[in-house]
């Protein structure tokens, strides 16, 4: 390297260092109580289960909250109150169901830096896409959603549409509060009431956001929710009063759910696993691409259904881009969740980190090759580095199974026509992503990628406009768009 | 101790943003219904328009230019500042002629009225837009597009609502606009100019000029860089000639009788766009 | 993804004994500018002098790196700089437009250097560019990089006339490939001059280079640069791609006038906790 220091500072001015500075966001803003009842029916309330059980920081393994857990009981009494409130929230003009919906995402818009902290501490994201993707999209949800509830009839012409009812919502904790929106929004607008589970290691902001909607002028029972494990999971879509169950969570989980449901009647969407392929070819920009791959695998610690797992790259361009890659991930900051300036945060529980590191233990004895930039990691709390194997081949379970973590699998390939053929060779199909330089070849492989998303030239791009969902053991239906409404709706589908 | 002097407000033009009297110098009275209050107003002149227009074809491009996404925010704002003057413009249209009641209900239905169109913003290309399954390997995509610079001559009945029912179709597909105000009640226009500046509107998006319709109209009619007219407000016997006049620059034209909500009013103002590109490896 | 890049690079905090530093280095990176039709010779002693001591009250504030002068006035920047670190930087090459005959250019050069001139600012001919002639390009620049001789070369891209990221890249590519010791952003007359997307787009360039040919080139982002916190910025993107090995003035410049100003109330602001007002500050 080549070293000048003829007009370097004079001595005494400081030494050429470079750190960043910790900055730290301010833990208490998220305003976390020591006890988190249920919410039924417009207001806190104490579980019939009687039982209550720790929520915690997964960055520091702290104890947060004192959370309730419903019980059957509790599943009933909700369902109940969503019920009740079903006929009055369903009849209201169409205009003020509207209108509360944009008085929430108002809400939500001035509440942002809580709930993003709130998210933070709860689940172990870094603050910095809390706060700048998770809360604006939360927003953003909510007031596009507002806006279809008086125009239903212009989504489904020919249609009558009609809501469901009530409406068994139960989601992951890799995004708390944006699942939570991505399933209220179009449920309420579409005049459905709500039974939302949130994920045990994460129920709080979920909580929050209900003590919010009353506060734009919600009416109790519209919206409800019930913490707990799987078991209030299976209670609540097993519920005879429940006419919809939208879910998104593990594969596993859904097929479970799709069974539980045969027969029942019940109208159900998935949003499920993915093993998401980034195909990169030799004409792309590089750099780009591997801020594009990075983004896909190691945004929210590779915990997304969509992320962009497997790297498919070119023969002719593999090392290079592989090069860079390491180089790239050299830069990752992995820490503190709270500090703005860390890229990657903890590993949401100790359950998944385990998980984890079991497949990635799988890959080297498969005899993957592993890369893992140096970084310290924190002594408690639960943390993985950013992670590469290279001479991945298809068979191995690194390149097959859901890994939710940051770890990227890299094959290659040589034409296009293999890229395609790797690429759908899961029986996931959720999203995909595609960097080229030429157009026409987007559209080409867009139209043979068997996935409910294509992203060419960018990836994880989240939209409420835009329909996100998948295809084969991803999952079906949609959610957002024009498409989302109709997983709520009656007579349109 | 006498009577305290009330400070009155001087109506005066919105152009650009600001809050200009018109170049002309010119006023006339506004005599309330019962003719207790009479208020004096500017009257725009040709050149007034000529300034509105080259304001909103400045602030075109930005404003197409942004998320429907943030349009619609804009919009939903506006209905919030509509919402907060409900006094002020209850006062004027009942000033104007309108009952308590009635004019209670217009400001509400005007804010309404705008909270659905802020809705459309991010949603009426979702809605009018579409794939053309064309039979060929191509991706072929049809989009409606802002028109322009859209002139709009309001209704004087409902006044309020009939002025926002013009404006905010045309505004939430990324279009600006040049309102000539109905003359019988001027006041409303400028207190909802007042509501657009503090909403976050950009400067130059809506333009609104007091004045005569059957002085202005005309020139806006003809003028070469206005694309579409919306003339709504216009005597039926004045329609021959604007639209003839309009034809110099094959300007759109379009009239509607009813102040109620209709998705069709922003696809008026649209352009739909074709995108062909092949698919091949 | 070049803006996505840069925006979370935006939000980076760096720590205070570490802002200080870059304050500091950023002084010693600057290349004070004055490029106007109005430049007087006193105008420009004045800034000569502000250079060497950009504050009369502290003498631990370092000197800039060069002052960049119109190529009538390189005497007189050369006659007060002499012998303190400051460069003699002028611009050549029919600047700011490029539009004149090689020969012109070539005599321009050799003459600045014969005045004083330690370091050339050249711009490229962007019409032959954006028409395909990258022949003329280079050779244009390979042209005036003899011409300069010992001076160091920046080559200005003037990328608000590129139109698109893959320009910047090919004009950075093919700058260096001729013999650019620096390359530039802008001539401050065009807007956008320096944008922090065109920057990263042009440090890739160079790392890219680097890497392919072992030589370090330097960067220097000029136009619209006028606040420390945009200067901090740059510095974070130029750790981030190229590291610290090029923060130094050898490898790295701002090209800025108000710039020094605005650095100087940042020091004082760090070392006081008040914020400043420019009356405390001298106007060159």
């Amino acid at each position: 390297m080549v070293r000048h220091d003829a007009l370097a500072p004079r001595p005494g001015t400081g030494p050429p260092m470079w750190e960043y500075q910790e900055s730290r966001e301010n833990p208490d803003l998220a305003g976390i109580r020591d006890r988190s009842g249920l919410w039924i029916d417009g207001e806190e309330t104490e579980p019939l289960s009687g039982k209550w059980f720790s929520t915690i920081d997964p960055a520091t393994e702290e104890h947060l909250s004192m959370v309730a857990e419903a019980g059957p009981a509790d599943v009933e009494r909700a369902v109940g109150a969503a019920r009740d409130a079903a006929a009055g929230w369903a009849a209201m003009p169409a205009t003020e169901r509207a209108k509360s919906l944009f008085r929430l995402a108002r809400l939500v818009q001035e509440r942002s830096r809580e709930l993003a902290v709130m998210d933070t501490r709860d689940g172990g994201k870094p603050i910095r896409e809390a706060r700048d993707v998770d809360l604006p999209l939360v927003a953003a949800h909510f007031f596009y959603h507002a806006g279809w509830a008086d125009k239903l009839e212009y989504a489904f012409p020919g249609a009558e549409p009609r809501p469901m009812g009530v409406v068994g919502q139960v989601i992951p904790w890799n995004f708390p509060l944006l699942m939570a929106a991505w399933k209220v929004a179009p449920a309420l607008a579409t005049g459905n009431t709500v039974v939302l589970k949130p994920a045990e290691t994460t129920p709080l902001s979920a909580l929050r956001l209900a003590e919010v909607a009353a506060e734009a002028g919600l009416p109790p029972g519209v919206l409800n929710v019930i913490p707990g494990a799987g078991e209030t999971g299976a209670e609540l879509v097993g519920h005879r009063g429940v006419d919809k169950v939208a879910f998104t969570g593990s594969t596993q989980v859904g097929k479970e759910i799709r069974r539980r449901l045969a027969g029942s009647g019940k109208a159900l969407t998935l949003e499920l696993g993915g093993k998401g392929a980034h195909v990169v070819f030799e004409d792309a920009p590089l750099d780009q691409a591997v801020e594009g791959v990075v983004n896909g695998i190691f945004f929210n610690q590779g915990q997304v259904c969509c992320a962009g797992s497997r790297l498919l790259v070119q023969e002719s361009v593999a090392p290079e881009f592989v090069d860079r890659l390491r180089r790239r991930l050299s830069t990752l900051r992995v820490g503190d969740p709270l500090d703005k300036n860390t890229d990657i945060g903890a590993i949401n529980s100790a359950a998944q980190l385990q998980r984890i590191t079991e497949l990635v233990e799988s890959g080297q004895e498969e005899g993957a090759l592993i890369y893992q930039p140096p970084c310290e990691l924190p002594e408690r709390g639960f943390w993985f580095p950013p992670t590469l194997f290279t001479d991945v081949s298809q068979s191995h379970r690194i390149a097959r199974e859901e890994i939710f973590g940051p770890v990227l699998s890299i094959l290659t390939f040589r034409t296009p026509a293999e890229a395609v053929e790797r690429a759908n060779n899961t029986p996931y199909g959720l999203a995909s992503g595609v960097w080229t330089s030429k157009g026409s070849r987007i559209l080409w492989m867009a139209d043979r990628l068997a996935a409910g998303v294509v992203w060419a030239n960018t990836y994880n791009k989240f939209d409420p406009a835009s329909p996100f969902g998948g295809v084969k053991e991803s999952g079906f239906g949609r959610e957002g768009g024009r498409h989302g409404l109709a997983a709520y709706l009656r007579g349109v589908g | 101790m006498g009577e305290r002097m009330a400070v009155r407000k001087t109506y005066k033009l919105y152009v650009d943003g600001g809050f200009p009297r018109s170049e002309s110098g010119r006023t006339f009275p506004f005599v309330s219904d019962d003719g207790s209050e009479v208020v004096q107003i500017s009257r725009a002149s040709r050149k007034d328009l000529r300034m509105a227009v080259r304001a909103a074809r400045g602030a075109l491009a930005g404003w197409r230019g942004r998320s429907g996404y943030n349009r619609g925010q804009i919009l939903y704002r506006v209905a919030e500042m509509v919402e907060d003057r409900a006094a002020t413009f209850a006062a004027q249209l009942e000033l104007g002629g309108s009952s308590v009641s009635g004019a209670r209900a217009e400001v509400a239905e005007a804010a309404d009225l705008l909270v659905w169109y802020a809705g459309w913003c991010d949603k009426y290309v979702q809605v009018i837009g579409n794939m053309n399954p064309v039979a060929g390997p191509f991706f072929n995509i049809s989009v409606p597009e802002p028109v322009g610079v859209v002139g709009m001559a309001a209704p004087s009945a409902p006044v309020l609502r009939g002025l926002v029912a013009g404006l905010a179709p045309v505004i939430s597909s990324g279009n600006t606009a040049v309102v000539v105000a109905a003359p019988a009640q001027p006041m409303v226009a400028i207190t909802l100019a007042e509501a657009l500046a503090t909403a976050d509107v950009p400067a130059g998006v809506v333009n609104i000029l007091t004045g005569f319709p059957e002085e202005l109209a005309p020139w806006m009619a003809g003028h070469m860089d206005v694309n579409a007219v919306d003339l709504s407000g216009v005597h039926p016997e004045a329609l021959s000639d604007l639209e003839e006049a309009a034809s110099h620059n094959l300007k759109r034209t379009g009239r509607w009788e009813s102040p109620d909500a209709n998705l069709y009013r922003i696809s008026a103002f649209t352009e739909i766009k074709t995108v062909w590109h092949p698919k091949g490896r | 993804m070049v803006e996505e890049r840069v925006a979370s690079l935006a939000t980076r905090s760096i720590k205070r004994e570490a802002k200080m530093w870059a304050l500091r280095t950023a002084i010693s990176m600057t290349d004070l500018t004055t490029l106007e039709g109005m430049d007087t010779k006193e105008k420009v002693r004045q800034l000569c002098h502000k250079a060497i001591r950009p504050d009369p009250t502290d003498a631990s504030i370092p000197s800039v790196a060069a002052v960049c002068v119109y190529p009538n006035l390189v005497g007189t920047a050369a006659e007060v700089l002499g012998g303190s670190s400051v460069k003699v930087a002028a611009v050549s090459t029919y600047f700011p437009s490029g539009q004149a005959p090689l020969d012109l250019k070539v005599a321009e050069t050799g003459r600045v250097v014969a005045d004083g001139a330690d370091e050339v600012d050249m711009v490229i001919d962007r019409g032959a560019f954006l028409a395909g002639d990258y022949v003329k390009v280079f050779a244009e620049v390979a042209a005036i990089r003899e011409a300069a001789g010992d001076a160091c070369l920046k080559v200005i891209l003037e990328t608000g006339e590129l139109g698109s990221y893959d320009n910047v890249r090919r004009a950075s590519m093919l700058a260096m490939a001729a013999g650019a010791d620096f390359i530039k952003t802008s001539t401050g007359k065009v807007s956008p001059a320096a944008t922090p997307a065109v920057t990263l787009v042009m440090l890739e360039s160079i790392r890219d280079f680097h890497r392919n040919t072992g030589r370090a080139v330097g960067m220097k982002p000029a136009g619209g640069i006028g606040s420390a916190k945009q200067a901090i910025r740059w510095l974070v993107l130029l750790n981030e791609t190229l590291g610290v090995e090029w923060m130094t003035p050898r490898l790295f410049r701002f090209g800025a006038s108000s710039l020094l100003n605005d650095l100087l109330m940042q020091i004082r602001w760090l070392e006081t906790e008040r914020y400043q007002s420019p009356d405390y500050f001298t106007k060159a």
